[in-house]
């Protein structure tokens, strides 16, 4: 009998000339992917998911992965992964999962978007020599400043600013919770965000106390599970989020099983070891605008007023009334997490077919807000498929305030967006809770890769202000005079608010 | 709108000037509860966004613009401006950059009584124009100075800044300055950029805002223009260029270079 009728992916090879028996290998992947064969390594190409731990790890360079060139039949309507999942679900029954954002190949309309630049009649400016400011302010901002006559009349600052989250760039980590990726990964992101000036995110999986001396750099995450919720949980950082739905799955919940929850993770998300630890679809005390506005406002009465509440929500055809009506719900900040978006297990067939691009949401949010004359009520953070400055550069200038990076961050710790974070087999420590992987990611060694690639977007970013002849984040945000299309049709570019190249 | 034949200004667009008192029972004028500046902008953005080939240049009550394509001195003649009296002349002449010259696009742009002339470009033109369109201006004269004369009018007038507070918040100090101040300045000055942020004005220019009480001069926040100002008695001359001032004042008792993004404050002494 066969092992299965799915084709592997891919073929891990081993040179047999090169390989000095080392068994690093085998020791690194956490696939089982090798095993000790007596006189040589052995290899099941099966469970390869081509992560590349081994082949960093081997000293001989005697490992190559390969795709597996042993393919169906090739058919222009019956495509590769339409036979292999048909085939995998033939052998299971069940519901493929998979991690990480959708690798389908939509279009990525960041890719149709060129930024302008100065010639001639504006300058542009350097930023090694003259100042260039991308500090940004997250939260409500009054729509004017009023000032009152103090004593001696001088006047005096009449209008209390809400509290807001101050960034040093706009850049947030992604909430990504403790469960879905390794409490090192999370403390790799907390040591970053506070060197960095900016903030992490907790995701839904508690406060872990090793994390609780980063709270001034730290969202904390209301979502449906409500795990590791309570007062102190609320007030243990800058703000909170109460998180609705995901851009990777709009619209279903997450269950991370019981034999993944040992005693730490149970502590953190304050649920009994073992247990099946099950997110619902909705919040069950949101079943419309109104409660939303009444949860909202719950968690403002908890922390005294004193942080911005943040939503999050999966870009959804009508993400922008959706987001209009958090506003006035009271809603500090909008997430607007795009199809795009990671995630640590979701059914391929919900990440890959539900939901909208955040290029389409974000311009659409930001238009919808400044034509109801609310955008100023609250800030708007745009995830899911941020990849590099240039794309953080789009999106600010479609009209976010902040992007946030998941996917990006966890590439500088090792990750190969390999999609297989569901299994808890990280080899790189990162989406596992296997001890003897986590241990491999050192939180400070990574937090330097981590440090290095947002300094590099920050420098990037600068670059990109000089050229365009501004020398602060603020005017380039929602600053879509500044963008055109390439190879778009009128109807995105009247949705995007866009001119087209040589307009 | 008197006027007379200059030879060099060949064709010049139809011009009116009428006198008016906005009507009180104006029906959308109740609804909205408009003051009488209010309705006048309402007016003059519905004309200049909705009626093809028409445009008010001038809404003042206090103000006047003379502006066309043309030598500065042909348009002068052109408008008789001899005939006129004044306690605050601003005066243009530019190469048109971004856009082609024509009768609108001609500095200064006006609204009520703000007038703006303006040496450079408007960088963050884009952000400032969605900024004010959600206050319900409509940017119509295809030039980026446009915004300058709208954002004094809805920092100043609509949102009761005082001058000084509105020129701080158009070319803001930067953040490293802003975190050495004392900390009720730092609190004020936080406060302006991040509600003004939109209204911030990036890139090279000089401005002279006119106004029925007085004159404004300022830089963008890095001096990428020049400006240069100049006293004589009572009289205050401001001009992107020392030569300019000299032109009109041979001997100015102090000449001095504002720096970059301090405004230079002229009010009139009644």
């Amino acid at each position: 009998m066969f092992k299965s009728l799915s084709l592997p992916e891919f073929l891990a090879k081993i040179d047999p000339v090169k390989c000095i028996k080392c068994k690093r290998c085998i020791n690194n992947c956490g696939w089982s992917v090798y095993s000790w064969g007596g006189d040589k390594v052995l290899i099941d190409t099966f469970k390869c998911v081509n992560c590349l731990r081994c082949y960093h790890y081997c000293p001989e360079e005697a490992i190559t992965i390969l795709d597996n060139p042993v393919k169906y039949r090739k058919n222009a309507n019956w495509g590769y992964y339409n036979i292999r999942n048909l085939k995998k679900q033939a052998d299971t029954g069940g519901i493929p999962l998979t991690g990480m954002g959708s690798d389908m190949p939509y279009p990525v309309l960041f890719d149709s978007l060129l930024i302008d630049a100065c010639q001639v009649t504006n300058p542009s400016i350097d930023p090694l020599r003259e100042p260039m400011e991308l500090r940004t302010y997250l939260g409500k901002k009054p729509a004017k400043l009023e000032f009152e006559k103090a004593k001696g009349g001088k006047s005096k600052l009449k209008t209390k600013m809400p509290p807001q989250i101050k960034l040093e760039m706009p850049f947030i980590f992604a909430p990504m919770s403790y469960g879905s990726i390794s409490l090192n990964a999370q403390k790799t992101l907390a040591i970053a965000a506070k060197e960095l000036g900016i903030v992490m995110n907790t995701g839904e999986g508690g406060l872990h106390e090793d994390i609780y001396p980063y709270r001034s750099n730290i969202i904390v995450q209301v979502a449906s599970g409500r795990f590791g919720v309570n007062p102190d949980y609320l007030n243990a950082g800058v703000a909170v989020e109460i998180k609705i739905g995901q851009g990777a799955k709009p619209g279903i919940g997450g269950h991370l099983p019981g034999e993944k929850i040992p005693l730490d993770i149970a502590k953190t998300r304050m649920i009994p070891v073992g247990t099946d630890a099950i997110s619902p679809a909705p919040q069950h005390d949101i079943y419309s605008i109104e409660d939303l506005r009444q949860l909202i406002y719950a968690i403002k009465e908890a922390t005294n007023y004193t942080k911005p509440v943040s939503v999050k929500i999966a870009a959804v055809h009508n993400v922008a009334a959706i987001a209009s009506g958090i506003v006035r719900a009271g809603a500090d900040i909008v997430y607007i997490d795009g199809f795009r978006g990671g995630t640590g297990a979701a059914p391929s067939v919900i990440r890959d077919h539900l939901g909208i691009p955040i290029e389409h949401a974000l311009a659409a949010v930001d238009e919808r807000l400044r034509q109801e004359g609310i955008r100023n009520e609250a800030s708007i953070i745009a995830a899911g498929g941020i990849r590099s400055s240039a794309d953080a550069a789009k999106a600010i200038a479609l009209g976010a305030d902040a992007v946030a990076l998941g996917t990006s961050a966890l590439i500088t710790m090792g990750c190969t967006v390999c999609g297989k974070c569901y299994t808890g087999n990280c080899s790189w420590g990162i989406t596992t809770q296997r001890p003897e992987l986590t241990v491999r990611l050192d939180p400070e060694v990574y937090a330097e890769r981590l440090i290095n690639l947002i300094h590099a977007w920050s420098h990037e970013l600068k670059e990109i202000l000089g050229a365009l002849g501004v020398n602060a984040i603020e005017s380039l945000r929602g600053s879509r005079e500044r963008l055109r299309g390439v190879g778009l049709d009128s109807h995105t570019l009247d949705i995007l608010g866009v001119k087209p190249a040589g307009r | 709108m008197p006027t007379t034949q200059v030879e060099g200004i060949a064709i010049s667009p139809l011009l009116w000037r009428y006198f008016v008192k906005p009507l009180t029972e104006k029906s959308e004028r109740e609804v909205a509860n408009l003051e009488d500046d209010d309705f006048v902008v309402r007016t003059v953005m519905k004309i200049n966004s909705e009626i093809d080939g028409a445009y008010v240049f001038s809404s003042g009550k206090n103000m006047g613009a003379f502006k066309g394509v043309g030598n500065p001195g042909e348009i002068a003649r052109f408008f008789k401006i001899e005939e006129y009296d004044g306690y605050i002349w601003t005066g243009h002449t530019r190469f048109p950059t971004n856009t082609p010259g024509w009768w609108g696009g001609a500095h200064p742009f006006t609204l009520l009584d703000w007038s703006i002339v303006h040496n450079g470009e408007i960088s963050s033109y884009g952000i400032n124009k969605r900024y004010l369109e959600m206050y319900g201006y409509k940017l119509t004269l295809l030039t980026d100075t446009e915004v300058v004369t709208y954002l004094f009018d809805l920092l100043v007038r609509r949102h009761g800044l005082d001058i000084e507070t509105a020129c701080t918040a158009l070319a803001a100090p930067f953040w490293k300055n802003i975190d050495d101040m004392p900390n009720d300045e730092k609190e004020e000055m936080t406060a302006l950029r991040m509600i003004y942020g939109s209204a911030l004005m990036n890139g090279p220019f000089s401005i002279l805002f006119g106004h029925s009480k007085g004159l404004v001069g300022f830089n963008d926040r890095i001096k990428l223009r020049p400006l240069v100002a100049a006293t004589k008695g009572k009289t205050v001359y401001m001009a992107s260029e020392e030569s300019a001032i000299r032109e009109i004042c041979s001997s100015p008792e102090k000449v001095w270079s504002p720096r970059a993004g301090e405004p230079v404050i002229v009010e009139l002494e009644i």
